[in-house]
Formats: structure tokens, C-alpha cells, sequence
């Protein structure tokens, strides 16, 4: 029985293990990596990253996937860097409006308030609690509803922003430019949130009840749990943590783009399954999921201590994951086999 | 078979509506124009339909293999294909038949490593073909290098050939959707690939080789992306690290507008090209209207959510 156990921990382990064979090769490759700048540098961009992950490890947990989550990220961006700023006046449609003389030069009160962007960063979250409810109650599958949902995130943004530009709010820019005493800011931000979603999800009683809709639907529903609520709950969450991942990425790149954060849709999902989640059952880790994202983003400046060109990043991506999933299928036949 | 039954038939084919959307909109479209350019908008459909029907046959197959089934390495083989094909044939006319099979085979190589790593790690597909696409995706980065060589002039013709307005390349396309739909419905592989998609287990228990109809359907899918870069490469006059972008959005929104089921066992292939003409001539028309960008992206994402409701009003959940 202790074999069992031992591949089970090693499988559980096995997320953390990566991050740290990945942290002693960039060690071995480059020792002044491993300091308080160089984790700053490095792991800058994990935040957004990790935040996204999360946001698709809740919608997995519930058996779907997000295919919209880079666009919205994009969406949350543009928000940020406009309206969050400087309220309705600060959209280019409205600049350009009293360019030429429709609007007055100096706007009321009301259309200059950063509330706007509240509002509508509010509305995001709604709607993504109304794509999980309408998901579930017409059956249908997540991948096409998201698909769609991407397409509609994405023509947001160009009509918000047509060209990258506009500027993230001050107070955003600061927090994420933090240098707090000994330990790095992205190294904090990593832990917080690892530690926030590990409690929401698996130490919260009603956590328990959002992982057993993904495991057992059947068995939620006869204990009396509505699963329609279920379902828009984690997808509201979903909306929150993404929200949250857009903030900090335009807080970092203090301008916002459209495009700004396509590839989160294919990364996020990568980095749930590298922290250990899978597909179906519910079965999910926030603080693997956490790793799996920096494993992710250390994984590009482990290519460029190694001097190879960045054309192969996103392919030094892909190849830590088949590793990953590969040592993963090895440790469930060995326990199989046992 | 009197009139009545014959339309009452037709109603009941799901991607009859591709079509009826796609006359519609069209129509839309040439009432602003007041019938101006109306042929030109359909050669324009035409032309830019074949790219996703291509994509759009392979995806289709791979998803009628039931839930979970989705190929997300198109986009980065169609960039490869294009970038290794346009190399190899370094603009000279004599190498377009190598310049195809070089594609052919970069698209068989791909699907033989999505379906090994589906086997081996015995991963959903989805983060197989996700996890080959982003070595994929490299490769085609760090071997195209940025430089663009532009597609023997042989080839960047055929591509744009026209036969009374009508693209020579949509009509070879036409031609493989229909062999494709023969295939789909009157071969024995056809029927594995329905049948693995309604129930694998029953599948496997009639004695289907489950595996090696799964492997031919990934290794298919990649070999139209493949075919999909080659043709691309020529009809936009070389290829580019951007090119396969959008057709991972728009293979699988094709699959849906045009009618087969998402959970798989259900396909049809005609359906592809209603949709994909359809999804052209929404942009075109909002196009003509004067809406810009960010109104089509809206759109077009409100139609594929629209067409998925609607369709689970017409097929009852299970």
C-alpha cells in the first residue's frame, strides 16, 4: 500500500517538482537569476498568467473549458486602460467625438468618473455568470458557447479600443510595480492567490459542493445543491479571476491592446493541466495550477539563458507539457501495476 | 415523393439553414448595393469559403469522434505547411508538385504526432494537439524566419483562376467536400468514425478498429491544414507566421453552423460550405454597411452562440 500512496504523492508532487527542476536549471545556467531582480524580471508576467489559470481551472472544474478567457483578459485590458482611468471620456470613440465638435470640450461630471469602468467590468463578470447558466440549462457544449463568446470579447475590445494605447490607472501601475522588503512582489502575488483559490475551493464547504458538480453532478443535485447555480457561480468566478488577470496585465504593460493576451486562452489551459487538474471529474489543484503558470513563464527565460533564439519559446512550452503529461502516465501505470 | 414530403425532407437536413442564412444575408447585402456587384460578392465568398472548407472537412471528421475530439494543432500546421512548402519550392514552377507533397507530408507528420501522444500519454486530444501545437508553431517560426518567398507563379494563378467568376479552386473544393461527404456516409470508414462518435464502447464491441479509424481522422485533419498552408501560401502570395490564426476559430465554427453535432455521431459535410459562406458574407455585409471591425468580431460571435441555442432547441438534450 505505501507504493500506492508514494505515487500518489509523487503525482501530486509532480507540478512542484517541475517548477524546481526548472528554477535549478536556470540556477545552473545563470546563478544571478535566482535574486530579487532577476524573480522580478522573470516572473512579471506570472501574475496575469496565473490569474487566467486560475480563472480556467474554475470553469474546468465544472467539466467545461473557456476558449474565450485570452479575449476577455484582452476586453478587461482595454477597460482598464480606459474607462477605469478616466471614465466614459477616456474612450477614443468619445475623444474623437468632441474633436470634432459633437461633444462639448469639457465633459460632466458623470462621463468622467472611473465608476464607468467599474460598471462594465461588473457586466463582464455578470455575463460570464449567464454563459454558465445558459450553458447549463440548454446542454450545451462550453467549447462552441466560449468560442462564440471570444469573437464577441474581441469585437468589445476593438470597438473600446481600436488602436493599442489609452493608459492603465495610476494605483494599478504601483501595485504591480511594488518592491517590497526581501521577498520579490510577483513571488507574494503567486502565493496570495495560490493560497485565496486553495481555500475558496478545497477548504469552503460550498467548494466542495462546486468540485462535486464536476465529479458528481448527479449526486449534487439529489443533496438538494442547484446545479444551474453551481454552474453560474463558477463561471462568475471564473469572470472575477479573469478580471483580475487583465487588471494586472495592463497595470504591467500600462497600455491596453485588443490583443493584448490571445494566447492566455491555450496557455491557461495548459497550465491547469501542468499543475495536476484534469478534464472531467472535478479534480483540480489551484496551488499546482499556480505552478503550472510560472513553469510556463519560467520557461522562456530558461530558453534565453540558454542563448536559444525566443522562436522557441512557445515550443519549449509545449515540450515542459508532453514531459509533464508524460511522467504523469508513467506514475499512474507503475501504480496501476502495482 | 410529392412536393410536400420532398420539403418537408429538406427541413429536416440541419444545414439546410447555412444555405438559407447565407442566400439571406447575401441578399441584404446587394439591397444596399442596389443589386451592384452582386456576382462579385459571391466569387469573393467563394474564394475565401475554400481556405476554411478545407480546415473545416478535416475538424469536422475529427469531431464526429465524439465528445473531447477536437484538433486545436490546425492553425500552427497550416503556418508550417506553408512556410517549408514555399522554401522547398523557392518560386519555381517545376517544384509546385513537390512543394504540395512537402506540405502533404508535414500535415501527415503532425497528425501522426497528435495521435501519438493522444495513445502513449493517453491524454484528451485537446491537450494533445495543444501541446504539438505549440512545437509546431515553433518550428514554423524559427524555419520560416520571417523572410517571405513568394509561391511559384504556376501556382499563385491556379489559385486565382477564375471560370465565369467562379473560383477554379473553390470548384476542385466542392468536388473533395462532396468525395468527403461519399465517404462520410457510403464507406465503412465513414460509418466507423459515426459510429465511434455515437458510442465507443458499442463501437469497439462490434469489433470497429477504434484506434486506427481515430488515427486516420487526426492524421486527415492534419493533412488538409497541411493542403490548406500549401494553397493559402500561393493564393496570398506567400506564406506568414500569421496566416493559420484564424482557422481554429473558424474550423470549429464551421463544424457547428453547419449543422453536425458538437457531441460527435452526427456529421455532414455540406453543411462546411454553407457556413463558411455564410460567416464570409456577414462580414461582407456588414462591411458594406459601414460597421467596422469590432462590430463583425461581435457579430459573427453572436451568430455561432445564436446557431448553438438554436440548435439544442431542435435536438432535445440527453
Amino acid at each position: 500500500m505505501t507504493g500506492t500512496s508514494f505515487a500518489r504523492n509523487l503525482r501530486m508532487l509532480l507540478p512542484a517538482i517541475s517548477l524546481v527542476v526548472l528554477l535549478v536549471a536556470i540556477y545552473a545556467l545563470q546563478p544571478r537569476a535566482i535574486s530579487y531582480v532577476g524573480f522580478n524580471l522573470m516572473l512579471n508576467l506570472a501574475i496575469p498568467i496565473a490569474l487566467a489559470t486560475i480563472a480556467q481551472m474554475c470553469v474546468i472544474t465544472v467539466n467545461d473549458l473557456d476558449l474565450s478567457i485570452g479575449t476577455y483578459v484582452g476586453f478587461v485590458a482595454c477597460v482598464g486602460a480606459t474607462m477605469l482611468t478616466g471614465g466614459v471620456a477616456a474612450l477614443p470613440l468619445v475623444k474623437d467625438l468632441q474633436a470634432s465638435g459633437a461633444l462639448p470640450a469639457v465633459l460632466p461630471w458623470i462621463m468622467q468618473t472611473p465608476l464607468a469602468g467599474v460598471v462594465v467590468l461588473a457586466f463582464g463578470i455578470l455575463v460570464y455568470a449567464a454563459l454558465g447558466a445558459l450553458i447549463h440549462w440548454r446542454n450545451l457544449p462550453s467549447i462552441v458557447v466560449t468560442l462564440g463568446m471570444s469573437f464577441v470579447w474581441l469585437g468589445l475590445s476593438v470597438l473600446i479600443l481600436p488602436v493599442p494605447g489609452g493608459q492603465a490607472p495610476a494605483w494599478i501601475r504601483q501595485m504591480m510595480t511594488l518592491k517590497p522588503a526581501f521577498i520579490p512582489f510577483p513571488i507574494i502575488a503567486a502565493i496570495v492567490i495560490a493560497v485565496i483559490a486553495h481555500i475558496l475551493l478545497m477548504r469552503t464547504s460550498y467548494g466542495a459542493v462546486l468540485r462535486g458538480a464536476g465529479g458528481n453532478p448527479k449526486a449534487i443535485e439529489r443533496a438538494g445543491w442547484s446545479l444551474l447555480r453551481v454552474k453560474a457561480a463558477m463561471f462568475a468566478l471564473a469572470g472575477f479571476f479573469g478580471m483580475l488577470a487583465g487588471l494586472s496585465l495592463v497595470g504591467l504593460t500600462t497600455s491596453g491592446d485588443a490583443n493584448i493576451a490571445l494566447r492566455y486562452t491555450l496557455l491557461s489551459i495548459a497550465g491547469v493541466i501542468l499543475g495536476g487538474g484534469e478534464f472531467v471529474g472535478g479534480r483540480i489543484s489551484p496551488v499546482g495550477a499556480v505552478m503550472g503558470a510560472a513553469t510556463l513563464t519560467l520557461a522562456g527565460s530558461m530558453l534565453s539563458f540558454m542563448r536559444i533564439s525566443p522562436d522557441w519559446q512557445i515550443g519549449a512550452q509545449g515540450a515542459i507539457l508532453i514531459v509533464v503529461l508524460a511522467a504523469r502516465t508513467l506514475i499512474d501505470r507503475a501504480e496501476r501495476n502495482r | 415523393m410529392n412536393a410536400a414530403a420532398f420539403l418537408r425532407r429538406l427541413a429536416g437536413r440541419p444545414w439546410l439553414w447555412a444555405y438559407v442564412a447565407a442566400i439571406a444575408v447575401w441578399l441584404v447585402t446587394i439591397l444596399f448595393t442596389g443589386g451592384r456587384g452582386a456576382g462579385e460578392v459571391l466569387t469573393a465568398a467563394f474564394t475565401f469559403a475554400t481556405f476554411s472548407v478545407i480546415v473545416g472537412i478535416g475538424q469536422m471528421y475529427v469531431v464526429t469522434l465524439g465528445p473531447g475530439n477536437v484538433d486545436l494543432s490546425i492553425p500552427a500546421t497550416i503556418t508550417l505547411a506553408g512556410a517549408v512548402a514555399t522554401k522547398i519550392m523557392d518560386t519555381q514552377d517545376g517544384m509546385i508538385l513537390a512543394g504540395l507533397l512537402v506540405a502533404i507530408a508535414c500535415g501527415a507528420a503532425v497528425g501522426i504526432v497528435n495521435y501519438a501522444l493522444i495513445w502513449l500519454l493517453r491524454i484528451p486530444p485537446i491537450i494533445a494537439t495543444l501541446s504539438s501545437s505549440f512545437l509546431i508553431q515553433s518550428a514554423a517560426i524559427a524555419y520560416g524566419r520571417g523572410i517571405r518567398i513568394k509561391p511559384p507563379p504556376m501556382l499563385a494563378d491556379f489559385t486565382t483562376a477564375q471560370l465565369f467568376g467562379m473560383p477554379v479552386l473553390a470548384i476542385c473544393i466542392i468536388v473533395l467536400a462532396a468525395v468527403m461527404e461519399l465517404v462520410l456516409r457510403r464507406t465503412l470508414y465513414g460509418r466507423w468514425v459515426t459510429a465511434i462518435g455515437q458510442n465507443i464502447r458499442a463501437a469497439r464491441l462490434a469489433g470497429i478498429d477504434v484506434g486506427r479509424t481515430r488515427f486516420a481522422a487526426y492524421v486527415m485533419s492534419a493533412v488538409f491544414a497541411g493542403l490548406c498552408g500549401y494553397l493559402l501560401s500561393g493564393f496570398s502570395g506567400g506564406s506568414s507566421l500569421s496566416m493559420g490564426e484564424e482557422y481554429l476559430l473558424t474550423s470549429i465554427a464551421l463544424v457547428v453552423i453547419g449543422g453536425s453535432s458538437v457531441a460527435g455521431g452526427n456529421s455532414n459535410v455540406p453543411g462546411l460550405w454553407g457556413a463558411a459562406l455564410f460567416l464570409f458574407l456577414v462580414v461582407t455585409m456588414l462591411n458594406t454597411y459601414g460597421f467596422g471591425a469590432g462590430m463583425r468580431y461581435l457579430a459573427t460571435g453572436l451568430i455561432i452562440i445564436a446557431v448553438i441555442v438554436a440548435a439544442s432547441a431542435r435536438r432535445p438534450a440527453r
